[in-house]
C-alpha cells in the first residue's frame, strides 16, 4: 500500500457506517446470529438455495494472464449465451461500429503492451465484485448494491438508468441497455433503461452450480487461464492458487479490495 | 317500519348484485386461463383464486426482493412459475408469450386497464430453464447424477417442473 496516496481515501466514514449497522443489526434481532450457523454458506452442488444468501461466502475470480491466449473469446462468448447477451440485435440503421460501442458487454478482452520491452499481455476484465464498489456509494435508489456473498449487481426493478454507476466504476465495468429487449432468457431478465454488469453468474450461485461460464468455458478452451471459487474458504481452489501464485488487484491504489483478481500483470 | 323494510330489501339487493358480480368474475376468469396451459389443467392456483386475484402483485414483488437480495428463487411464488404455467400454446403448437393479445395476463389486464410493467423486462415464455445447458452438465458431473432439468428448448413444460412450485 502506498503511503501518500495522491487523493487521501478516507474508510473512517464507512467504518463508522459499519459499526452504526452492526449495532442496529444485533439490537434489533439478536437472535439471527444464532440462525446464521445453521444455515448453509453455499448451496450445496445441485440444490437450490433455500435461506437467503450470507457473508460466510465471497465470491471471486482468480485470472492467470500468462495462460490467456491472445484472440482467444471462449469466455466472453460463454458469458453472452449463459446472459443471453447474444440475442441482443442491432437497432435498424445504428452503424456497426456504434453499436460495437453500445451493446451490452459483461467481459472485454483486454491487451496490454508495454512499450519498453514489448512485453503483451492479454486478461478478460469484467466487473471485479470491490468490496467497497464505487459503483454502490453513487447510486442515487440503491439499485446497485452488494449481496452479501460479494456479488455486485443492480436491482433493476429500482434502477433508473441515470448511469452514474457507469461514471463511478473505474473499471468500466457497466453497460447501459439502450433498446426494448425480447426474447430474453428467464434466468436472465434484462430490459431498456437499466444497467447491468457480470454478476458472477449469480443465477448459478443460487442453484448450487460449481463456477462460472467464462471459468468452464477457458477450461474447456485449454488454456485454464480462470479460477472461481469462495475467497473465504482457505481450502477452495482459488484461495490455494491465490497463496501460491503473485497476484494483484487492478488498481489496487483505489484500495476497493476487488474479488477478481490478476496474476502475471 | 316502512323505512326498515326498505333498508332490508336493498341490502338483500346488494347481496344478490354482489353474488351475481362473483359468478360473472369466476366466469371472466375462466376465459382468460388458456386452453392447453399447465394452469387450465390444474384445478387450482398457488393460493385461492380469489385472492391470487387481488393479491397476486403482492406475492409477486414479495418473492422478487427475496430472489434479487437473497438470492431465494423457484419458490411458489415466482413470476417465473406464472408464465411457466400460465403461457398457452398458439395454433403452430408454439408457447405464446403471456402478455401477448388475448393472452393470460394481457387479457384480464386489459379489462381491469391496469398497466403491467412485469414485461418490459421479463419475456413471457419461459426460456432457457434455471441453468444454462453448460451449467447443468457441470453440475451433474459435479453430482455425479443426471437430473434432468434444464429446458433449452424453450418448451411450455418447463423445468421447473417437480420443483414443487
Ligand atoms: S468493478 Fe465497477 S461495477 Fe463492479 S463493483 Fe467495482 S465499481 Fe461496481
Ligand atoms: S443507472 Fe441504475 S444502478 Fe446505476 S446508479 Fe443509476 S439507478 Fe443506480
Amino acid at each position: 500500500m502506498m503511503k501518500h496516496p495522491p487523493e487521501g481515501i478516507d474508510q473512517g466514514r464507512r467504518a463508522l457506517l459499519g459499526v452504526a449497522v452492526g449495532v442496529t443489526t444485533a439490537v434489533v434481532a439478536p437472535g439471527l446470529v444464532l440462525h446464521a450457523a445453521a444455515l448453509p454458506s453455499a448451496a450445496p452442488p445441485g440444490a437450490q438455495r433455500s435461506g437467503p444468501v450470507t457473508d460466510r461466502v465471497r465470491w471471486g475470480l482468480l485470472i492467470d494472464t500468462s495462460k490467456c491466449a491472445e484472440g482467444c473469446r471462449a469466455c466472453v462468448d460463454a458469458c453472452d449465451r449463459e446472459n443471453g447477451l447474444d440475442l441482443q440485435t442491432r437497432p435498424a440503421g445504428q452503424s456497426g461500429r456504434a453499436w460495437a460501442d453500445q451493446k451490452a458487454v459483461w467481459i472485454r478482452k483486454v491487451k496490454l503492451a508495454d512499450d519498453l520491452t514489448g512485453r503483451v499481455t492479454n486478461l478478460p476484465m469484467m466487473c471485479q465484485h470491490c468490496e467497497h464498489p464505487p459503483c454502490v456509494d453513487v447510486c442515487p435508489t440503491g439499485a446497485s448494491f452488494k449481496r452479501a456473498d460479494g456479488i455486485v449487481l443492480v436491482d433493476r426493478h429500482t434502477c433508473i438508468g441515470c448511469r452514474y454507476c457507469m461514471m463511478a466504476c473505474p473499471y468500466q465495468a457497466r453497460s447501459f441497455i439502450h433498446e426494448v429487449t425480447h426474447d430474453q432468457l428467464t434466468r436472465v431478465p434484462r430490459g431498456k433503461g437499466c444497467v447491468e454488469s457480470c454478476n458472477l453468474c449469480v443465477s448459478r450461485r443460487d442453484q448450487g452450480a460449481p463456477s462460472t461460464a467464462c471459468a468452464d468455458a477457458c477450461a474447456d478452451a485449454g488454456h485454464h487461464a480462470i479460477v472461481f471459487g469462495d475467497l473465504k474458504d482457505p481450502r477452495s481452489a482459488i484461495s490455494q492458487a491465490l497463496t501460491g501464485l503473485p497476484n494483484r488487484q487492478l488498481r489496487e491504489d483505489l484500495e476497493l479490495n476487488t474479488g477478481v483478481r490478476y496474476a502475471g500483470v | 317500519m316502512a323505512r326498515t323494510l326498505i333498508s332490508a330489501v336493498l341490502a338483500a339487493l346488494a347481496l344478490v348484485g354482489a353474488l351475481a358480480a362473483q359468478v360473472v368474475l369466476a366466469g371472466d376468469a375462466q376465459g382468460y386461463v388458456k386452453a392447453g396451459s399447465r394452469a387450465a389443467a390444474h384445478g387450482a392456483c398457488v393460493e385461492p383464486t380469489q385472492y391470487m386475484r387481488r393479491h397476486h402483485m403482492d406475492l409477486i414483488q414479495h418473492q422478487r426482493d427475496a430472489t434479487v437480495y437473497q438470492g431465494i428463487r423457484g419458490t411458489r411464488h415466482s413470476l417465473a412459475g406464472c408464465i411457466d404455467c400460465h403461457v398457452g400454446p398458439g395454433s403452430d403448437g408454439h408457447p405464446v408469450a403471456v402478455n401477448a393479445e388475448h393472452q393470460f395476463c394481457r387479457s384480464c389486464h386489459e379489462f381491469a386497464a391496469v398497466k403491467v410493467n412485469c414485461f418490459d423486462c421479463h419475456d413471457g415464455v419461459p426460456k432457457g430453464g434455471p441453468l444454462s445447458e453448460s451449467a447443468q452438465s457441470a453440475l451433474d458431473a459435479a453430482t455425479q447424477q443426471g437430473r434432468g432439468r434444464g429446458n433449452a428448448d424453450g418448451s411450455v413444460r418447463s423445468a421447473r417442473e417437480g420443483q414443487g412450485q
